[in-house]
């Protein structure tokens, strides 16, 4: 049942098809589906012939389990029954942020050095918390699936799904936040000492360093200080600069081969929020693909209006109240009529919202679809949302 | 499992923080609950602590920042304020009050020190948060802490949702492994110290949706476990049934005759009534009825969390047009104040 889309189409079935189309990216603000979309993506595509790898970040439990998602073990699992005939296949995981964390440790340093930032407790804390790694592991990862994809050719596309925060543009810029802390000038001043050319700068800068670790190790007590030296130090010889590692994932999503999906709910604001994305888009020239609304009210009696439909519904009662001077007997049909009218006034609204969306970003393809009665969470139902999306 | 009235668990509560996965309406939930409170008569500190400015847009008042600011005078006599708390600033302020730091502050600034410990030192940014609410709490009106009356009679705090809360309030484990000592270790033992206290109480917000009623019951779990003490489960956005049970029966027992009386009715008032209008409305009616057979389910998970629960209205204007007090009287009739 492919709804009125407003303007131009989003041609979801093209992009999928496209085999120069190597990483797909949704994101959107929390709570729009973007799970469920990655993941309705990802079926739809192997069903079509592609060899996709869907990354999913968190996903309700029964979804995660319809993918076979049932263990945290950070690497993808074949989703047995999905694309086979058509030549294409399935794998899923759920991405485990600190994991992946350990991993990027483990992989550019030596056993001893890497247990030796594993036990610091700065280092568990930052890969546990900081709100920014999920997102930079969420890139991380990516980069190493993509990396694995070209290297072995197992898979041709690359679906993810972005982490669930409050703003679509955490995803685009807290990689660099982590980045830029983890390269900024305070951090600099800490491992001066152990660098060779550092004396130079720390005496330039000497007397406020002085001045704010004397001040932090008050605040904070000495070893805390000497925990986040070892952490950095400790990091930087292994990465050569976090922020230079966010840039290279960075440029990843700026090739052609990338298309950025951006999910929206016909609500306020997750239209604002996909109206930011998209301007952000624009502006860094990063390949925007479209944009899908989801969750938008359909009617299966459309050529009934609201008005309408309240209007026989009061007939009715009428009817009913001039019939019987004992109590309204109304019957099952009013109650229907009033849903009717609810559900149309609910879908006017949603229409409402997308057209305006349209009329402020003309150009940008859209793609709606329809609200699914109950949560999603098996293989057929994540194939009526490929339908909804391609078809 | 039988949850207590909720206004029992209420009674001398000084601290009602309130979660919720992103997105169930946390906010709106946490300001109505002050507004329920001050209309009562009480002085309620309504805070928040992730500068999303959720409470001035609420309120329609200009954005918060680190002063105190009045948004309702109650007739009762009670009172609103807000307050948006900001790491920086309050750490900038922290040591300002401890350290005497005077211009050393702006260096700190400048070096990107104060950058470093709000954003990328973990907990030590939360311990700066629920400082200024533990602050707030114990303030009093006398010359020092614990002399005259408190300054609030009730704190409302916007919390972080339910995926980082329990670390959030959990500020003691979190800085216990770094700062092993020092003023800031003392003074997360004094936050956890309130906020395990039976003056503090956590409520969840949640929606009758899948995600939502799970997180819950995660976060119900993890705090309980971590000794926090647990309000009520605020069910929000709760939509009135659209068709009665006996409909609802009866769509699923005899489909063809109510097929066939709704023809007829649709006919008799010179609506369409073809077989795509007709089995429309009933496709209409079967979604709508799965919907809220999801719901009644989820709905028995909330009360088998065993405690009270609130329900709230879904507002079809939003927040706007007095909204809040619209909830704010709910939660009171559901035995708030």
């Amino acid at each position: 049942m492919a709804p009125r889309t407003p303007a131009d189409a989003f041609d979801v079935d093209a992009l999928l098809a496209d085999p120069t189309t190597g990483i797909v990216v949704c994101c959107g603000s929390g709570g729009v589906g973007k799970t469920t979309t990655a993941a309705a993506l990802g079926v739809r595509a192997a069903e079509a012939g592609r060899r996709v790898v869907v990354l999913t970040i968190d996903p309700a439990r029964r979804l995660a389990q319809s993918l076979g998602l049932t263990a945290l073990d950070n690497t993808p699992r074949p989703v047995e029954g999905v694309g086979a005939e058509a030549g294409g296949s399935l794998d899923a995981m759920m991405l485990d942020m600190k994991r992946t964390f350990d991993e990027v440790v483990l992989a550019h340093s030596t056993p001893e050095k890497a247990q030796q930032i594993l036990d610091n407790p700065f280092y568990q804390a930052v890969s546990s918390s900081f709100a920014g790694t999920q997102e930079y592991m969420a890139m991380e990862k990516l980069g190493q699936l993509r990396a694995q994809a070209d290297a072995d050719g197992t898979w041709d596309l690359v679906v993810v799904d972005t982490p669930p925060s409050r703003s679509a543009l955490d995803f685009l810029d807290a990689p660099k936040r982590l980045g830029s802390f983890l390269d900024g000038r305070f951090i600099r001043l800490l491992m001066a000492p152990a660098k060779a050319g550092g004396r130079a700068y720390l005496k330039v800068f000497s007397v406020g360093a002085n001045l704010a670790a004397a001040t932090l190790s008050k605040v904070l007590g000495g070893q805390f200080l000497s925990d986040v030296q070892t952490f950095v130090a400790a990091l930087d010889t292994m990465f050569g600069g976090f922020r230079e590692r966010a840039d290279v994932t960075y440029a990843l999503l700026k090739e052609p081969s990338t298309a950025f999906v951006v999910v929206a709910a016909p609500e306020r604001d997750a239209l604002r929020e996909a109206a930011y994305f998209v301007e952000r888009l624009e502006a860094e020239s990063m390949p925007l693909a479209g944009v899908v609304v989801n969750r938008m009210q359909q009617l299966a009696a459309p050529g009934l209006s609201g008005s309408r439909a309240t209007a026989a519904a009061e007939q009715l009662e009428d009817r009913a109240d001039d019939a019987d001077a004992v109590g309204p007997s109304t019957g099952p049909t009013p109650a229907l009529l009033r849903l009717h009218a609810t559900l149309a006034e609910v879908a006017a609204r949603h229409e409402a919202r997308v057209r305006r969306f349209v009329a402020t970003h003309p150009g940008v393809p859209v793609r709606t679809v329809p609200a699914a009665a109950t949560d999603i969470h098996d293989l057929d139902g994540l194939r009526e949302v490929g339908a909804a999306l391609g078809g | 499992m039988a949850a207590p009235p909720l206004a029992r668990v209420l009674d001398g509560v000084r601290l009602h923080v309130v979660t919720g996965k992103g997105g169930v309406g946390k906010t709106t939930v946490a300001s109505a609950l002050g507004l329920a409170l001050a209309r009562q008569g009480r002085r309620v500190l309504l805070v928040e602590v992730e500068n999303r400015q959720g409470i001035s847009q609420t309120f329609g008042v200009p954005p918060l920042g680190t002063d105190e600011v009045r948004l309702v005078q109650d007739p009762s006599g009670g009172e609103l304020w807000g307050l948006s708390v900001e790491a920086k600033a309050a750490l900038l302020e922290y040591l300002q009050t401890f350290y005497k730091l005077g211009r050393a502050g702006g260096a700190l600034e400048r070096m990107g020190v104060v950058d470093f410990a709000t954003t990328i030192a973990p907990g030590v940014r939360d311990v700066l948060l629920t400082g200024k609410v533990y602050e707030a709490v114990g303030r009093t009106t006398g010359g020092k802490r614990g002399q005259g009356a408190h300054a609030w009679d009730a704190v409302v705090l916007d919390a972080p949702p339910t995926g980082r809360v329990g670390r959030f309030l959990g500020v003691n484990e979190q800085v216990a492994g770094l700062a092993r000592m020092g003023p800031i270790h003392q003074q997360a033992e004094s936050i956890t110290r309130m906020l395990r206290s039976r003056r503090s109480l956590v409520h969840v917000v949640t929606l009758l949706e899948e995600m939502p009623v799970q997180e819950t019951a995660d976060a119900v779990a993890e705090l309980s476990a971590a000794g926090f003490g647990l309000g009520a489960v605020v069910v929000n956005q709760v939509r009135e049934p659209l068709l009665p049970d006996a409909l609802i029966a009866r769509l699923a027992q005899d489909p063809a005759g109510l097929e066939e009386q709704v023809r007829a009715d649709l006919a008799a008032v010179g609506v369409r009534s073809g077989a795509r209008t007709v089995g429309g409305l009933l496709a209409e009616a079967a979604d709508h009825a799965a919907r809220v057979a999801l719901e009644h389910e989820l709905g028995g998970e909330v009360r088998g969390l065993g405690l009270p629960t609130v329900t709230l209205p879904a507002l079809t204007t939003g927040t706007d047009d007095g909204g809040v007090g619209v909830l704010a009287d709910e939660l009171h009739e559901q035995g708030v104040g």
